[in-house]
């Protein structure tokens, strides 16, 4: 079976829906992050993607996936952290309890 | 390698040498020396904020991912400005009691942040950018969350961290696009291939790239995080956040919008603009007017102040850099004003409401006349320094000459009057009401008396001294390729 472009790109794209639709649906912070990460992955198939098909030549978009996995990494310590702490102070990770300052 | 490349980018080694010797201190000094660390940080970066007016050097490194012109060098210089006056304003705050443990980290994580956003000044390639645009994002996320004991700041930093990786990934999103499109993330590359481009796809990269970089400025309809977060972080992190992270994302907006985009600008961004522009600016203002909260005030303030600071960047052309760059630097001085006094009335008293400001003139008559003169400032009030930033933006937008652009600056100039009617009204509350004020008479902090002498002078100055502003002006003409492929 020939494998082209569009075989990897729709399910990035579906990826990157299904993260919008959760975080915008979820209600448990941790979800939220899950979503997060997956319009994070998303992107990174993006570039892989589009390196690999469209500019073989170069590594650029390979090297950027490298970079964003990193970040996606860090971002993940850090909101986790946040949430321990939120958690802490609510005992619990609904996000509908962050209402305290609003408008 | 060429290890001598390094030598193009002295701000941010400058910078780097400043935080290495914070860290060293904060980890390795006596316990009994550890309170002067906020007056050794202020002394360095100090002594590096002066040095950085000798270290101006022109050129590029590693294979052109990194520029360094006389633009950038000026905007890295205006940063400055505002993170000394924000490190002299928290001198105090750094060695109270619930602080002392960890004043460190609040000097570091800002250091690291100002590092992270020289580069994204810097940067000509798309790597480098995302890379200083997490670098100043996420450490910011943890300051905000710095107050342990208070709810609202762990609330606070939720927000700001779900949303702040929300934008990161549409952000990421689009750039993804453009890669797809040109196969380079080099700017200048990008740049030529945009000339002949029509696709439904850029237009899309272009969305998701204002958008991600909308969020970092507080754009409406990027805006909601903004008022939570400014209430419930620490002050000095809300003016830091205010000022220099919104100041950073700013020059960076311009240099992406208008270098790698700037020849799909009538085609595709332009009507982008103009609805963000008009929506950030009118929002902005409507919903400054219903706050109590002198945070929440300021935080709505900024986010039409933002509008403004947009209006440079659809001039897209040396005056319009000019004009931004005299923009941010008089908001700088303005803002930190407001939020000095904001901040030396929080911590002396615990009051944030503006209700709580009446009658303050009697009690405090420095403080309100300080604030008085951030809120003239802010509101564009003639001998100050915010009427003349108001206007050359302005006049940097009508340099285009479309009529599209004079109905802009008019419902900007519209909107001027509505904001100078909430700004008038924390000065009436300071002034005319006749309550019994609330807040006693104190005497601020040296360092807070420091930065506020600071921000009036810079207030009153930086308007009537002219040669700033040629200096500006001159400083974007100096080689500045950036406006070539404009049309």
């Amino acid at each position: 079976m020939e494998f082209t472009i569009l075989m990897y790109l729709v399910p990035a794209m579906i990826m990157f829906g299904c993260g919008i639709y959760g975080f915008i649906t979820r209600k448990n912070m941790i979800a939220i992050l899950i979503s997060l990460e997956l319009m994070l992955n998303a992107v990174d198939i993006n570039f892989a993607v589009f390196n690999r098909f469209l500019f073989p030549g170069q590594m650029e978009g390979m090297f950027f996936s490298l970079f964003a996995i990193g970040l996606a990494a860090a971002e993940t310590a850090l909101a986790i952290a946040i949430v321990i702490n939120v958690y802490r102070a609510v005992r619990n990770v609904d996000i509908r309890q962050l209402t305290k300052m609003k408008f | 390698m060429d290890y001598s490349q390094f030598l193009y980018m002295p701000q941010e080694l400058g910078l780097l040498v400043v935080f290495l010797l914070v860290f060293l201190f904060d980890t390795f000094a006596p316990r009994r020396c550890q309170s002067s660390l906020p007056v050794l940080t202020v002394v360095l970066f100090g002594i590096f904020t002066v040095c950085n007016y000798f270290m101006m050097v022109r050129g590029t490194a590693f294979s052109g991912m990194y520029e360094s012109t006389a633009a950038t060098f000026v905007m890295k210089a205006i940063l400055n400005v505002g993170v000394l006056i924000v490190f002299i304003q928290s001198i105090k705050w750094a060695n109270s009691e619930a602080m002392a443990v960890r004043r460190g980290e609040f000097y570091e994580l800002l250091l690291l942040t100002v590092f992270g956003m020289y580069l994204m000044i810097s940067s000509r390639h798309f790597l480098l950018f995302v890379i200083g645009l997490e670098t100043a994002s996420l450490p910011l996320a943890a300051l905000v969350a710095f107050h342990k004991k208070r709810y609202e700041s762990h609330e606070a930093a939720a927000k700001y961290m779900f949303t702040a990786i929300f934008s990161s990934a549409i952000f990421l999103m689009g750039l993804s696009f453009v890669y797809g499109l040109f196969g380079s993330l080099y700017f200048s590359d990008i740049a030529y291939q945009v000339v002949n481009n029509t696709s439904a796809m850029l237009v899309v990269a272009i969305a998701f790239v204002i958008a991600g970089i909308g969020f970092k400025l507080s754009l409406v309809p990027f805006h909601l995080w903004t008022a939570d977060v400014y209430q419930g972080a620490p002050t000095p992190v809300t003016s830091y956040l205010s000022v220099i992270s919104k100041g950073a994302a700013a020059f960076a907006f311009m240099v992406l919008l208008v270098q790698v985009f700037g020849a799909a600008y009538s085609k595709v961004w332009e009507w982008m603009l103009y609805a963000i522009i008009i929506l950030t600016i009118t929002l902005g203002n409507l919903f400054a007017i219903r706050q109590r909260n002198i945070k929440r005030f300021l935080a709505f303030s900024s986010i039409s102040q933002a509008g403004y600071i947009m209006l440079g960047v659809i001039g897209a052309n040396e005056i319009g850099l000019a004009s931004l760059m005299y923009y941010v630097l008089v908001y700088i001085v303005s803002n930190l004003a407001a939020f000095g006094v904001a901040f030396a009335i929080e911590q002396q008293s615990g009051k944030v409401s503006i209700d709580d400001y009446n009658g303050l003139y009697k009690t405090n008559p420095w403080l309100s006349f300080t604030m008085m003169l951030a809120m003239f400032s802010l509101g564009g009030i003639p001998p100050f320094a915010g009427f003349f930033s108001k206007f050359f933006i302005f006049l940097g937008a009508l340099e285009c000459g479309e009529v599209s652009i004079y109905i802009l600056v008019l419902i900007a100039l519209i909107n001027t009057i509505i904001s100078l009617y909430y700004y008038l009204l924390v000065v009436k509350a300071m002034f005319i009401s006749p309550d019994e004020c609330s807040i006693p008479n104190f005497r601020s902090s040296c360092g807070e008396r420091v930065a506020l002498t600071v921000c009036a002078l810079g207030i009153i100055l930086v308007g009537i001294a002219s040669c700033i502003y040629t200096f500006l002006v001159e400083t974007a003409q100096d080689g500045t390729t950036m406006f070539g492929l404009l049309n």
